[in-house]
């Protein structure tokens, strides 16, 4: 799935949440009984399907390409301050000295990818702006997985009535493209900050992490277990709580490696149209690549530098994602 | 098929489960005669699933018997004859919507189908449990075994889980799973099919209930295991006088357990009675026809089976005719034209206008 933000077609979307609320019931293991040259049948008590999914997620070149660009990236953001040569926020002497309007320096001694417009070091800014995309990345997925299991628990949990408001509400905002509800979201606040770019991007999530939670708690309603738990009398809480929801949560999980990928792709592209951060010291990649455009003419690499950034760490999350889905989607399992 | 079968050796008489003869006919007359109050009398139980714009479908047409303390009754008949759909509504278990369940279901005196949700969800589990068809979709996949024997325990015994543990050591090592110290804390994929039932059987009567109902508990499983989880359910059934009702389309399961068996077909009792009886003498051509259908270790080599042909839904509404006559392997003008009524005669109830000849 390549993440598209503006995408023109709302029901696919609808459609690939529902074949991924399908692969729920992830807990689920099969049984590997071997049977020993004596004919003596051996219970080898089962492999759990995490095991199995990283036995095979271990030989896929894809996952380990994916898996590689995110632990690389992650380290980036957490040592950043370490990493990077230059202090990302400040104008450097060496680099103001040749800065005029017309000019913006290039490699330098120290400098390997030269200035930015005001002087500062290109390099440490990149690398100070892994730390910013990571956050808003991480904080929006959080929030909109909070916000979508409450909707999705909600919805699965008591159907009737609630669960067609939920939906209906669901549905709306899914028909509405993502990135349009964002930045209507994040045009909406007095004050623009990383925050609402966070909670912007976090609502445009929770939608689809609520229909695709709906989907698998449904399935695991009419599950076998959860009709033994109601004929010992379990409350409806616990069925809930302990029976429906650690079963549905696999597809869940998986789809929040991709919605990072979205997010960061989003909080790139809100900063890009100025409704990002608008504290520009904070480096930040969309904002980098927005500023960019206007030197676009005579220094490209400005704006090249970002945009690699943040095509390859979302190409890493979507990467792993992908293999991620496939390796705990039982049906795809030989 | 012929109407009769020489049938001088019971094929079920083989079964290692089988006890004295007499003495189960003498348990069954002291039920019969009144010596105890039954526990659980169902009443002209109906079921009808209602969906919109489709014809209502009525799965259970009026079925009626009774359970007394200790004793274990089968429900038999192949699939699709109502006989789950009559366990999960006694349990109060059939979905909210979409079906309308009429009748009594009499338990020591309070008709469960006038309990609040509430109510029935404090009386399942406590006083009436259930034990599933497949042991391994009807646990938890991710809650340890010991957990899901605990959450019973604190649910209706209000017992901790620091309290319930031991309780629950207890009960696995009473249903034969070895070494339950390290089970407790076991995933049940990391079960085998057999240790799952077990354990599914512990949970079950973890609250020592007064009834357990078991929907066909060895059908996912191999014979050897079949036969350990019988003789398991038989013990601890004479153990704790629970009264058990055993849900089965095998008929080889209700000669070894029950002490009465109904035959149902399409919704209704077709044939009732003690077990022993009933497989020397089935007097309705369905129960004859299903009891000849079963392959014989003595038959000569080469002998075709003998099924009942026709299907489940090759059915007459029962309103208008016998719901069999379609498949009947001696049908009279009758049994097209008005329903049999059941009726009830020397502690055996029978439902037919022209039954197999009594051939002792």
């Amino acid at each position: 799935m390549t993440p598209s933000p503006m995408d023109p077609r709302p029901s696919s979307k609808k459609d690939r949440i529902d074949a991924l609320a399908s692969t729920a019931g992830t807990g689920t293991a099969v049984a590997d009984v071997h049977v020993s040259a004596a004919g003596k049948v051996k219970d080898t008590g089962g492999v759990s399907l995490i095991a199995s999914a990283w036995a095979r997620l271990r030989r896929d070149p894809v996952f380990l390409l994916g898996a590689v660009i995110t632990i690389l990236f992650v380290v980036l953001a957490l040592l950043s301050p370490w990493i990077a040569p230059n202090d990302p926020t400040k104008r450097m002497p060496e680099l103001l000295k040749d800065l005029t309007p017309g000019n913006i320096p290039g490699a330098a001694p120290g400098f390997p990818l030269g200035s930015d417009e005001f002087g500062r070091d290109l390099l440490s800014r990149l690398i100070g702006g892994a730390r910013q995309t990571l956050i808003v990345g991480v904080f929006a997925t959080l929030f909109g997985l909070a916000g979508g299991i409450t909707l999705g628990t909600l919805a699965g949990a008591f159907g009737g009535w609630i669960d067609s408001l939920v939906m209906r509400i669901v549905d709306v905002m899914l028909s509405i493209p993502s990135l349009l509800l964002a930045v209507s979201i994040a045009a909406l606040a007095p004050e623009p900050s990383q925050w609402t770019v966070i909670i912007a991007i976090a609502t445009v999530q929770v939608p689809i992490f609520a229909r695709l939670l709906r989907g698998s708690m449904l399935a695991q309603r009419a599950s076998d277990h959860v009709l033994a738990a109601r004929a010992l009398g379990v409350t409806q809480g616990a069925i809930v709580f302990r029976h429906m929801l650690p079963n549905s949560l696999g597809p869940v999980i998986v789809q929040s490696t991709l919605v990072l990928a979205t997010s960061i792709l989003d909080a790139a592209a809100l900063s890009f149209l100025g409704l990002g951060n608008p504290d520009d010291r904070q480096p930040e990649w969309g904002a980098m690549l927005g500023t960019a455009t206007r030197y676009i003419q005579d220094y490209p690499h400005l704006a090249f530098y970002p945009a690699a950034c943040i095509i390859v760490v979302a190409l890493g999350f979507t990467l792993m994602g992908e293999s991620l889905r496939e390796a705990l989607d039982p049906k795809s399992r030989r | 098929m012929t109407t009769t079968t020489p049938r001088d050796t019971n094929p079920m008489d083989a079964t290692p489960t089988d006890t004295s003869n007499v003495a189960d006919r003498d348990k069954a007359r002291r039920w019969q005669q009144g010596g105890s109050e039954p526990l659980l009398k169902v009443r002209d139980l109906r079921v009808t699933f209602q969906r919109q714009g489709q014809e209502p479908f009525e799965a259970v047409q009026g079925v009626s018997f009774d359970v007394h303390p200790g004793q274990t009754v089968g429900l038999v008949g192949e699939s699709g004859c109502g006989k789950s759909v009559t366990s999960l509504a006694i349990m109060g278990l059939l979905p909210a919507r979409g079906n309308k369940v009429t009748g009594t279901v009499d338990y020591e005196g309070t008709n469960l189908l006038d309990l609040s949700d509430q109510q029935m969800r404090d009386k399942r589990g406590k006083d009436i449990a259930m034990v599933f068809q497949d042991p391994l979709s009807s646990l938890n996949p991710v809650i340890p075994i010991g957990l899901q024997v605990t959450e019973v325990l604190e649910r209706h015994r209000g017992m901790s889980r620091k309290a319930a543990t031991p309780v629950a050591r207890d009960l696995l090592d009473r249903v034969g799973i070895p070494d339950p110290d390290r089970r407790l804390k076991d995933y049940p994929h990391q079960l085998s099919g057999g240790m799952r039932q077990r354990a599914l059987i512990a949970i079950a009567l973890a609250c020592q209930p007064r009834l357990l109902i078991a929907d066909e508990p060895t059908t996912a499983l191999d014979v050897t295991i079949q036969a350990q989880i019988l003789a398991l359910l038989k013990e601890l059934v004479e153990d704790t006088g629970t009264a058990l009702v055993m849900i089965t389309h095998d008929l080889g399961v209700v000669a070894g357990l029950c002490d009465e068996v109904n035959v149902l077909y399409g919704g209704r009792i077709v044939e009732r009675g003690e077990r022993h009886d009933l497989f020397a003498q089935p007097r309705h051509p369905y129960t004859h026809g299903l009891l000849a259908s079963i392959p014989r270790l003595d038959a000569p080599r080469g002998q075709r089976l003998n099924p009942i042909p026709g299907s489940v839904s090759d059915n007459l509404p029962w309103t208008s005719a016998c719901a069999f006559a379609p498949r009947c392997s001696q049908p009279i003008e009758v049994c097209t034209q008005k329903m049999p009524e059941l009726v009830e005669q020397h502690q055996r109830a029978l439902r037919c206008f022209n039954p197999v000849e009594a051939n002792r």
